[in-house]
Formats: structure tokens, C-alpha cells, sequence
């Protein structure tokens, strides 16, 4: 229906700017991988398998992606445990007020990460507001050190971060529901937990799958909330990616952790696609 | 309005006591009382805003009422939840589960109501067979037609042997062939069954062609419940008797024993005062001959003719603001002025109806 | 409709499902209850119950000239991000509604992936695209990565309300004599206002706190975001309480603007379910 050149207009600007500021960056990123860092910390420009080798080898590099990967499991689980009913609630139950506590469930997405970190910091630190109170009703005696810089502390913090990432697609497929199907299903003779079961929770796993994968995704990237709260025993693959870049310089080191990042990513994607294409049936 | 007689002297099953219903401050249904009788077809009709797919729900349990009572038997009705009542409800838009394929759109009621595996094979054979679907039995729901879809959900409600079948404007979705089959199968399927269907929709040729009674209703009322007999000879009011067919409503006055309408005279036995008449037009008639004994008879000019196929329907302007509405068998050709003629037997009094809000 | 709402009293496991929601809510709001409280509090940071109420920490921000610089350097990356973003975000919606191209597929996922790849990934691949072009870092180099990574979310807000437009509209237009070109001016565009508003209003909003990407492109100058994360490492400051407690208000007076656009424009509200549905794949 459109003419040529419109389409040309409309279509070229957009690709040309992608192709240059994501697909060649995550190329270069690509080739980076593939170079060596010399004695005087220069990049040497020869291409090597050196990078890749090291992670296979060196343990430390296995032992974090894991810890990361549980950590992220754990933020993923504890968002959907969160969210799932929270969205439940909010969908089937919260009648004219719904809209206005989805509003309530969006807003802290809108207050800066950082703040929410920093804010945790402030409550789970050994002088912070949890530790302060616990004593000041006799509930314990010294801080509790673990509550802060700590895997526990990152795993509360990223929860706390990405329960409302978690919440948005599992409402947006319960809200997908047609009313009616529950009716049908009461009508037939299922109480409303049978009817969860076995109508509204199987038509809402693309929105599952979808939350799952953003909570367990973003958060296994993440390098903020491991800095500020994580300490020693907290530190995920993205800080080490950090420092290579900054004071540990081994940019082809970086971009080869980095490269593999994105390649999981990328099929953790298409692997959450092809699960919620299974799953979905309208 | 109070339920005009129990259909064949049967038993009643449900019992529906002054319910009234209202959403904020809109009234949906005021004070409605019905009995319906063990092995009918009752047929609740009515415009859109009538408030029939209400009561439709408050009678599955998906609403509850503002007032009165609902009662199966001994038992209140209204004090279950839907998943206890045992009553069964086809869906305006079918509802079946995408999810599931038919055979498991069928099983569910059972299913969840825990039965047997092999009971629940062989009950499920044997109502898709009814219905006709046993082909389609490991389909999902999107890959089948509407009328399809319709009969599986006719089947999911049935196989659980229900005591009452309610029925959400099920064959609205159709077009007019598919439709017409469906109201004979329907029927036929609710002999064959034997429980009582209650049936909600707005098109009056659709109840009178399968119901046993109609509840006519009208702005949260019911204006009048009867067979499709009654209801079309002997409309209680004016609205009954333009809601259901085609009627002339004739407004006239009664003075000394004569009903003067227009250029319409005829004698009567009714008290002086205004009264309204409804009058059929297949039983005015194109004048021929000599008038029959006690025949009205009156002049007209043509306006309009409608040819139907089966019948004609002819517009006459009789003079001092009177048309009627003439149907004829066939056509008539093209015609001008006519003398029309009607039996006063054939004019029934009804009732104005009340102005609703 | 109120599905079960009145079938609360047939069903006691609504109780739970409540206490759970109002668990997540008080969850969700510890943090900023806490942090807008302690900005309060006299005696800075910890420490229970807070004593000593005082603004003392709101004047001290106020003469704090670092921060105040990098708002201003915050804003102005919004802005200009915001137009980049735009700029290309508009048509490249445009392109994936209504053109087909060798690539497309390849083109939208790419457009699409900033949404939910990690920021680190996003900023890293750009650093080494402006290390291999010898580019200096600085403000501009943020707002090229701002702008790059916020296009998906012009895309996906304009994609969603292209949808929404009835073509019907257009051919109509066309019908009645205008070109595409004035079609799409007259008709296309004005349709579009109210997606683009709000997609503007969200990019701003999320490019003032963006962190992730700005960490590997900063130069000089820093941004608000950057600015207190440099604080933070090096110890907390109350005055952060403070200058937390003013971003929230502005976030929040940010979302009920927005929140009202869009319910203004479709009477409903799906707020942010396009991004995520972009990002399943669905709705694209």
C-alpha cells in the first residue's frame, strides 16, 4: 500500500543507525575476543584462542558464572513467587481497584535502581534500620552480619529489583483470559483452586515463561547490586567483566566473557520463545 | 408479574421467588417470579437491557441477587456457588477451553468431579455422538467451525446429566441456515434428554418455534408468560403483541357499547373509556364480495407492498390517521384502493404497557 | 466485571491471596519508605528509631555544586537521547508494521535486544565500537548509547499504537484523493501523537537513571546516576537520602503523567505490556 520510497525513507535510517551502533559493536565485540593484551597493556591486534581456552581452564571463571546463574535462579524463583499471586490477586480479585494497584506495582520500577540498592544498603547494613531494630526490640544482641555483603543481600536486593519485571507479563496473560473460561470451568463444577489449576495457570505460562526469563536474564548480567551489596562472596560474572575493562585490563579477556554472555542470552531467548509459542493458544 | 400457569401440570424444578437485581443504582430486574417445570423448554425472550442474560446468570450462580430467592426442589438454589449448583449453562461465545482438546473440553465436568476413567470414556463417546462431534474428538477448539464449537459446548454440559440446561443466546454467532437447523436440533435434543432447557434470546421467532412457554420480558419485568400459542393469539400487552410478530395497535375509545377507532366501529361489551387493540394482519383481510356476518369493514388507499416470498404485507391508509397492516398469502399484483375487512373477535384488548425508565 | 469479587465469600484461599499482596506491596515500598524517612533523620544514615528530624540534609544538597552539575549534564543527555531515540524509533516501527525487507526478522530482534540484554553487554560492545574509532569519551558517547538503546522502546510503544490505528482511516484518506505522503501526515502522524508523547516521556525518564550503560562510556563529566555511585563507593552520605527522596517524587510524578496519557488514549491500561510483549516476540 505504500509506495517504494516511502518505504525506503521509513526503513533505511533505523537500519543503518542499528547496524552501527549494536550489530558492529557486538561484532568488534566479537573480534576483541579473538586479540591479546601485550606486557605494555596495549591491545595486540592477532588473533588468538588464547581467551577462550583461559575460561574453559581456570576455575574462577566457572565457579562465578555459576554462583551467578544461581543467584539469578534463586532472584528468578523468588520474583515469580512474589509476582505470580501478586498478579493473580490483582487480575481476578482486585475488581475496580485494579488499576490502581497495578499503577502502585509499577511505580517503584520508575524509582532509580540505584536508589533501591543503596536504599537495602541502608537497611541490611550493621548499624542499618533491620540490624537497629532487631536489637531495639531484644530480638537479637549484635548485628547480623550475613544480612549484608553477601550473596543473601544481592540475591534480596535483585529480587526486590525485578519482582515487578517478573509481575508485568504474567498480568498482562492473566488479563488475556477470557472471563468467560472461568465461568465455564465453575459452571462445570470446578471450585476456584481446580480452576487455577487446570484452566488459569496453564493459559498463563507464556506470561511465566516471558517474566522468568527477563528476572533470570537481567539479573545475571548485573553488576551494580553485587558491587554495592555483594562484598567478597557475592561477586557475579559481570564484575569481573568490570575490572578486566577497568583495573585488571584485559579488554580481549573481557570481550570474550562478554561474547559468551550475549550468546546465552541469545538462546536463552529462543529457547523462552519457542516455550511460549508451546504454550500459547489463542 | 405473576407467573401465568404452570406448563402441563408438571412438576415444578425451579423455582424463582421476587428476585430483584440492581447494579449500583441501576435497577436490572425488579421483582421477578417464574416457576419452571420439570422437562420444559422455557424460552426467556427479550430485547437487549432486558435484563434475561441476568437472570440467565443468577440462576447459574454467576451473579447473585439484590433480592428474593432461588430454589431447585427443596433446596435454596442461590445459596451455592456455581460449582455446586446442578445446573449447566451453554456460553454466549461457547467458552471452551483453547487449551484443551474436545474430547477434554467434554471430560471436564467429570474430571473434575472425579470419576471413574472408563465412565468418563464412555460418557464422553456417548455425548459428542449426540451432538454429533465423535470426529472431531482430538481437535482443539480453534481448528473447528462455530457451529462446531457450539456443539461441543452443548455436549461439555450435557454429559454431566444436569438437572437444568441453561442456555446464553447460543446460536446468535450463526448465520441464518445454520441457525435454523440448530433450533430443530436443539429441540429434538431436548426431548430426547428430557430435562428442562431454559433458553435466553432476543429473537422472537426463535422462541416461538422452539419453546413450550415464553417469559416475555421488559425492562427488569415480566410482561407476560405463556405458550407461543397464547402469547401470539392473546398478547397480554401492547408491547407483547409488537415484540412477537407483526401487530396493528389500534387505539380506540369505548362510548355506549361501540368501539370507535378511526373510521372503525364495532359493538362491544367492554365499559366505556379509551382501549387498545392488537390486530394481526393476516387476519385483516382484502375484501371480496358480500361482507361477512359482523365484519368490519373500511376503505384505504395503498401505500406500500412488501413482497415476503410466502405472503404480502400491505400498507393501507384508511382515512383519519388509521393505517393497518394487511398480510396476504401470495402477491397481489400492484393495487390501489382496497376495502379492507377484519372480525371483532380477532381484535384483542390488551393492556398498555408502563412506561419503564 | 467483577469476576469473584463477590464470590469472596465461597472462597477463604482470596484471604491469603490478600495478605500476600499486601506483603509484596509493603516489600516493594520498604526501601523508598525508608530512604525518604532516614533523608529526614538527623543523624544520618542507620541507626533505629530516627531522631531528630531535620531538612538539614535537603539544605546541604542544595549547596552541593557536583550534583547540581551533573543533573544538568543528566538532562541533557535525556533530551538529546530522547531525540535520537526518536528519530529512529519512529520510523523503524513504521518499518516493521508495514514493510517487507531482507533482514527484517534479523532488524527487529536487533532493535528489540537492548530491552533485555544486560546493560553491561550493551555498554561494553559500544566502548570497544569507540575505541576501535579513536572517539574520545565523554557526554556525547553516553547519549549515542542512551539513544541506541532506548530506540526500542519508541519502537515498541509507536509499534503498539500503529496497531491500534484503523487502516480503514487511511484508505479512506486515500479514497478521498491525499497521496501517502499527506496520508501519512494528516492521518498517520496525528494518530501517533499520543504513543510518541509517552514514549518520549519514558525515555527521558529512563535515561536520568540509567547506570548500566553510562558506566562504560562516561568521560569527564558525569551524570546524576554516576555521580552518586561515585559518592556511594566511597561511603554513604545522608545527603543521597535526600537527593534519592527528590528522584523519587519526580519518577513518580513522571508515571502518573504518563499513566494518565495513556489511559486517556486507550481507556485502558497496559502500561509497559507492549515492552514486555515486544520482548517475548508477540507482539511484533
Amino acid at each position: 500500500m505504500f509506495s517504494r520510497a516511502y518505504k525506503a525513507a521509513v526503513t533505511l535510517p533505523p537500519l543503518i543507525w542499528v547496524t552501527v551502533f549494536l550489530l558492529i559493536p557486538y561484532l568488534l565485540m566479537f573480534c576483541y575476543s579473538f586479540w591479546s593484551v601485550s606486557a605494555s597493556q596495549t591491545i595486540v591486534h592477532s588473533w588468538t584462542l588464547a581467551n577462550y581456552s583461559e575460561l574453559l581452564r581456570v576455575d574462577v571463571y566457572w565457579q562465578t558464572l555459576l554462583r551467578s546463574m544461581w543467584i539469578a535462579a534463586r532472584v528468578t524463583i523468588f520474583s515469580l513467587v512474589l509476582g505470580y499471586p501478586l498478579a493473580y490477586f490483582l487480575s481476578f480479585y482486585a475488581g475496580r481497584k485494579k488499576d490502581l494497584l497495578y499503577q502502585l506495582v509499577i511505580i517503584p520500577l520508575w524509582v532509580s535502581y540505584l536508589v533501591r540498592a543503596y536504599a537495602w544498603k541502608t537497611i541490611l547494613g550493621g548499624d542499618g534500620v533491620l540490624n537497629t531494630l532487631l536489637q531495639y526490640v531484644h530480638l537479637t544482641k549484635h548485628p547480623l552480619e550475613f544480612l549484608l555483603y553477601s550473596p543473601f543481600a544481592v540475591v534480596l536486593t535483585l529480587t526486590h529489583i525485578y519482582t515487578p519485571f517478573a509481575f508485568l507479563p504474567i498480568y498482562a496473560a492473566l488479563e488475556h483470559i477470557p472471563r468467560n473460561l472461568v465461568e465455564a470451568s465453575h459452571d462445570l463444577g470446578a471450585t476456584p483452586g481446580q480452576t487455577f489449576w487446570k484452566v488459569i495457570f496453564p493459559l498463563s505460562i507464556p506470561g511465566v515463561v516471558a517474566g522468568a526469563t527477563f528476572a533470570f536474564v537481567l539479573s545475571l548480567g548485573d553488576f551494580l547490586a553485587p558491587l554495592l551489596l555483594g562484598g567478597p562472596s557475592g561477586i557475579m560474572i559481570s564484575n569481573i567483566v568490570v575490572s578486566l575493562f577497568g583495573a585488571a585490563y584485559n579488554w580481549p579477556l573481557g570481550a570474550a566473557i562478554s561474547f559468551c554472555m550475549l550468546l546465552l542470552v541469545v538462546s536463552l531467548l529462543f529457547f523462552s520463545e519457542r516455550l511460549e509459542k508451546k504454550w500459547s493458544f489463542s | 408479574m405473576r407467573d401465568a400457569g404452570d406448563s402441563v401440570g408438571r412438576a415444578t424444578l425451579l423455582s424463582i421467588r421476587n428476585v430483584a437485581k440492581r447494579f449500583g443504582k441501576n435497577v436490572v430486574l425488579r421483582d421477578i417470579s417464574l416457576d419452571v417445570a420439570e422437562g420444559e423448554f422455557l424460552t426467556i425472550l427479550g430485547e437487549s437491557g432486558s435484563g434475561k442474560t441476568t437472570l440467565l446468570r443468577i440462576i447459574a450462580g454467576f451473579e447473585t441477587a439484590s433480592a428474593g430467592e432461588v430454589w431447585m426442589g427443596e433446596e435454596r438454589l442461590d445459596r451455592e456457588p456455581p460449582y455446586r449448583r446442578r445446573v449447566n449453562t451453554v456460553f454466549q461465545h461457547y467458552a471452551l477451553f483453547p487449551h484443551l482438546t474436545v474430547e477434554q473440553n467434554v471430560a471436564y465436568g467429570l474430571r473434575v468431579a472425579k470419576r471413574p476413567e472408563a465412565e468418563i470414556a464412555s460418557r464422553v463417546e456417548e455425548a459428542l455422538a449426540k451432538v454429533k462431534m465423535s470426529a472431531h474428538a482430538k481437535s482443539k477448539p480453534s481448528k473447528i467451525s462455530g457451529g462446531q464449537q457450539q456443539r461441543i459446548a452443548l455436549a461439555r454440559a450435557l454429559v454431566n446429566r444436569p438437572r437444568l440446561l441453561l442456555l446464553d443466546e447460543p446460536l446468535s454467532a450463526l448465520d441464518a441456515n445454520l441457525r435454523r437447523q440448530m433450533q430443530v436440533e436443539l429441540k429434538s435434543l431436548q426431548r430426547e434428554v428430557g430435562i428442562s432447557f431454559i433458553f435466553v434470546t432476543h429473537d422472537q421467532e426463535e422462541a416461538m418455534v422452539m419453546s413450550d412457554r415464553i417469559a416475555l420480558l421488559r425492562s427488569g419485568e415480566l410482561e407476560q408468560v405463556a405458550t407461543p400459542r397464547e402469547i401470539y393469539g392473546r398478547p397480554a400487552t401492547a408491547y407483547a403483541a409488537q415484540f412477537i410478530g407483526h401487530t396493528n395497535l389500534l387505539k380506540a375509545a369505548v362510548r355506549e357499547g361501540v368501539v370507535h377507532c378511526g373510521p372503525l366501529m364495532w359493538p362491544t361489551a367492554l365499559p366505556d373509556g379509551p382501549a387498545l387493540f392488537s390486530l394481526r394482519p393476516e387476519n385483516v383481510r382484502l375484501a371480496t364480495g358480500n361482507p361477512v356476518a359482523g365484519a368490519v369493514r373500511v376503505a384505504g388507499r395503498v401505500r406500500h407492498q412488501a413482497f415476503h416470498g410466502a405472503t404480502e404485507l400491505i400498507r393501507v391508509e384508511c382515512g383519519d390517521g388509521l393505517v393497518l397492516v394487511v398480510r396476504t398469502p401470495g402477491s397481489r399484483g400492484a393495487l390501489d384502493n382496497v376495502e379492507l375487512e377484519f372480525s371483532p373477535s380477532d381484535a384483542v384488548l390488551v393492556r398498555e404497557s408502563p412506561k419503564r425508565i | 466485571m467483577e469476576l469473584l469479587v463477590s464470590d469472596t465469600r465461597f472462597h477463604s484461599g482470596s484471604r491469603w491471596l490478600l495478605v500476600h499482596a499486601v506483603a509484596v506491596f509493603a516489600f516493594l515500598y520498604l526501601p523508598i519508605a525508608v530512604l525518604i524517612l532516614y533523608s529526614f533523620n538527623g543523624e544520618g544514615v542507620g541507626g533505629f528509631p530516627p531522631h531528630h528530624l531535620t531538612l538539614g540534609w535537603y539544605r546541604t544538597l542544595f549547596s552541593d555544586g557536583p550534583i547540581w552539575d551533573s543533573v544538568l549534564n543528566s538532562v541533557q543527555v535525556a533530551f538529546v537521547a530522547m531525540a535520537i531515540s526518536l528519530t529512529f524509533g519512529v520510523p523503524a516501527a513504521l518499518a516493521l508494521e508495514r514493510a517487507q525487507f531482507p533482514g527484517k526478522a534479523l532488524f527487529r530482534r536487533l532493535v528489540l535486544l537492548p530491552l533485555i540484554l544486560p546493560g553491561i553487554i550493551t555498554g561494553l560492545s559500544l566502548l570497544m565500537l569507540f575505541n576501535v574509532a579513536g572517539t574520545k569519551l565523554s557526554l556525547m558517547t553516553i547519549i549515542l548509547g542512551h539513544g541506541t538503546a532506548l530506540i526500542s522502546v519508541a519502537t515498541t510503544e509507536v509499534f503498539a499504537g500503529l496497531q491500534k490505528l484503523d487502516r480503514a482511516q487511511e484508505e479512506a484518506s486515500l479514497d478521498l484523493g491525499a497521496n501517502y505522503w499527506q496520508t501519512f501526515w494528516r492521518i498517520t502522524v496525528p494518530n501517533l501523537k499520543l504513543p510518541i508523547i509517552g514514549a518520549a516521556l519514558l525515555i527521558f525518564t529512563l535515561s536520568m537513571d540509567e547506570i548500566a550503560v553510562s558506566f562504560f562510556l562516561i568521560g569527564r563529566d558525569n551524570t546524576l546516576p554516576l555521580e552518586i555511585w561515585g559518592r556511594l563507593r566511597r561511603g554513604i552520605t545522608p545527603e543521597i537520602n535526600a537527593v534519592s527522596t527528590i528522584i523519587f517524587v519526580f519518577s513518580l510524578m513522571a508515571i502518573v503523567f504518563w499513566y494518565r496519557l495513556r489511559v486517556r488514549s486507550e481507556g485502558g491500561a497496559d502500561a509497559g505490556a507492549e515492552i514486555v510483549q515486544a520482548v517475548e516476540g508477540n507482539a511484533i
